[in-house]
């Protein structure tokens, strides 16, 4: 495997043991010619934090179904910071927050909690690739991070 | 008659098993005090000249040997994370019958270099990042190693990547690196068994020369391995049969000692209830654990330390009145043997003790968890509690006459369901101290040493 494919790290983040968007989601990251280290269901932030220092990873993709992201998301970006990998790609999806609260609120919620990337449900996994492929391009440009 | 000499030069005794290859059968079996300091041969004769004499001078098909003599084999491993790449480190360590003496993570600090050059390992392991993650680390921990006093061979299984460079830095500092694959090639993969056997290789071409014991090796064909691989070799043989045997299947060996109590697992133990998911680093199919707080007699304060004096009582029969003054004596005269019922109660208490607390630290454990839709169950380590068959081995096993309630003792407990110890095994002692032998047999006749080792089996219940 050269180092050439970029690593993602992919998971759902806590109690939740929504599988499906999961498998798919590693599947088209893969036919798109990334590295995925798939940490599975039920994954706390240290599991994708651990996982993301051991693989050199470029970016960590959350998914959470069970709309309890807020919370669970909280301090995500601290924690990576204080792990030293402060300036990685953080995306989140799935149903990150329940009730019906407009959209641009929740994204905004969350890309104040450090997050790079939300995605709102119903997402393709070909537009998140999409984005993910532009981003890490941008993150290579000289003086860039992909930190908040 | 066709024979084979099995022995073990362990750290207090030499122990010597004969095997009638043809009948298939144990012919003599002897021991004396291992004798590192001076002349191992000395143990190994005075051991040899308590053989039947027919035996002393017979004509061996065979003589094979372990050996944890002079320390053991003293590794000390160093990963990344924790969690990942260091416990991978320290399992595939424990998996070749070494002692873990310390892990270590993340980069070292020039203290922690120190440390390990006091600690003076035989071999060092070195690990860090899945194949083509993370360099950084394991570049660094190199660079540091290559400038310490360190002379011992490093075994550098890490990030395949990063490896050259590892072997380049080492190397120019005149230091032995050796490569092998990855322990854990990716997040959450364990390879263990490429490190294990080359730690098995070092072991025979440089540590048994190191220790002095290449003198046994003018009379035995070779140390083949350290003696805890030996046990965790007949537990595989055991487990698994051969070609025309069906074996046990899973088993559990039980190994208390003086100083330690050794726990080997052989088995994949998946979850077998329904909506329970596995989480955490895969075990080895073939786990060996070593508890170094629990023994009878080096490790007799610590157990009460540990479990506490209520725990010690609970177990045994008598009052014992002066527990801590006894204990103390105990871990000190570390080759006292019980000659009167209230020892022999002291001695099974202890034992129980170490059983169910080393049984509790090697099985897997269950984690509750409440969502949105009702309680989860996570499973980390192994599910032993479909296990069938558990071996208890080591002195006390041999002796006492209550072995079986020992085993007892290290089996689930309904108080504590979270625990995934074996429920209800089949109970068996090594009454005849062979498990060793069964280890160093199968390396040539793993046929033979299958039936021996079932034969020899003491088997407690139906």
């Amino acid at each position: 495997m050269s180092k050439e494919k970029k690593t993602v790290v992919l998971g759902v983040l806590g109690v939740d043991a929504h599988v499906v968007g999961n498998k798919i989601m590693a599947h088209a990251l893969e036919e798109a010619g990334f590295k995925v280290v798939n940490i599975g269901i039920f994954s706390s932030q240290e599991d994708f934090i651990r996982a993301a220092i051991e693989s050199a990873a470029e970016a960590i993709l959350v998914g959470s179904l069970c709309g309890h992201g807020e919370m669970e998301c909280r301090n995500f970006r601290q924690n990576c910071i204080e792990a030293g990998i402060g300036d990685i790609q953080l995306v989140v999806g799935g149903n990150i927050v329940l009730g019906k609260l407009p959209w641009p609120d929740v994204e905004k919620a969350f890309l104040e909690m450090g997050f790079n990337r939300v995605y709102p449900p119903g997402v393709s996994p070909k537009q998140v690739i999409e984005g993910l492929k532009r981003d890490l391009e941008k993150c290579r440009e000289p003086a860039a991070g992909c930190g908040p | 008659m066709s024979l084979a000499l099995l022995i073990d030069f362990g750290s207090t005794y030499t122990k010597i098993v004969a095997v009638d290859l043809d009948r298939e059968e144990i012919a003599g079996y002897a021991q004396s005090c291992t004798t590192v300091q001076t002349d191992i041969m000395v143990g190994l004769r005075s051991a040899l000249s308590l053989l039947p004499p027919s035996l002393q001078n017979a004509p061996y098909a065979c003589k094979l040997s372990s050996s944890s003599a002079a320390g053991g084999l003293g590794m000390v491993t160093i990963g990344l994370i924790p969690e990942l790449s260091a416990e991978a480190a320290r399992r595939s360590a424990l998996g070749a019958g070494a002692k873990v003496i310390k892990v270590f993570s993340f980069k070292l600090t020039d203290r922690e270099v120190r440390e390990i050059e006091q600690i003076n390992p035989d071999i060092l392991l070195l690990a860090g990042g899945i194949d083509g993650g993370n360099s950084e680390v394991i570049l660094a921990n190199a660079a540091k190693l290559a400038r310490s006093r360190l002379t011992c061979p490093v075994l550098v299984a890490g990030n395949k990547a990063s490896g050259d460079d590892v072997v380049s830095l080492l190397r120019a500092a005149g230091k032995v690196p050796l490569v092998v694959d990855n322990v854990m090639p990716d997040v959450n993969v364990l390879n263990v068994e490429p490190a294990r056997a080359m730690i098995r290789k070092v072991f025979i071409e440089r540590i048994i020369a190191a220790k002095g014991l290449k003198k046994a090796e003018e009379f035995v064909e070779g140390i083949l391995m350290p003696t805890p691989t030996a046990v965790l070799n007949a537990a595989q043989v055991l487990a698994a049969g051969t070609g025309s045997e069906k074996g046990l299947g899973d088993l559990v060996i039980l190994d208390i000692g003086g100083a330690t109590t050794d726990v080997h697992s052989v088995g994949w133990g998946n979850p077998v209830q329904a909506g329970v998911v596995r989480k955490g680093l895969p075990e080895p199919y073939a786990k060996r654990t070593v508890e170094g707080d629990l023994g009878i007699r080096y490790n007799a304060e610590s157990i009460l330390k540990l479990c506490g004096a209520a725990a010690i009582r609970e177990n045994a029969s008598l009052p014992h009145p002066d527990l801590d003054k006894k204990l103390e004596c105990l871990s000190r005269e570390v080759g006292f043997v019980p000659d009167n019922p209230e020892d022999h109660d002291l001695d099974f208490a202890l034992a129980s003790c170490a059983a169910r607390a080393g049984m509790e630290r090697h099985a897997g454990t269950i984690e509750t968890l409440w969502g949105p839709h009702g309680q989860y169950f996570l499973q980390h380590g192994k599910d032993l509690t479909p296990v069938e068959h558990v071996i208890g081995t080591g002195g006390i096993f041999v002796h006492h006459p209550l072995a079986d309630g020992i085993l007892k003792k290290s089996l689930f407990n309904p108080g504590q369901p979270f625990s995934l110890r074996p429920k209800n095994p089949h109970l068996y002692t090594d009454a005849q101290y062979c498990l060793f032998a069964v280890g160093l047999l199968a390396e040539r006749h793993p046929e033979i040493a299958f039936r021996i080792g079932k034969k020899y089996l003491k088997k407690w219940n139906d």
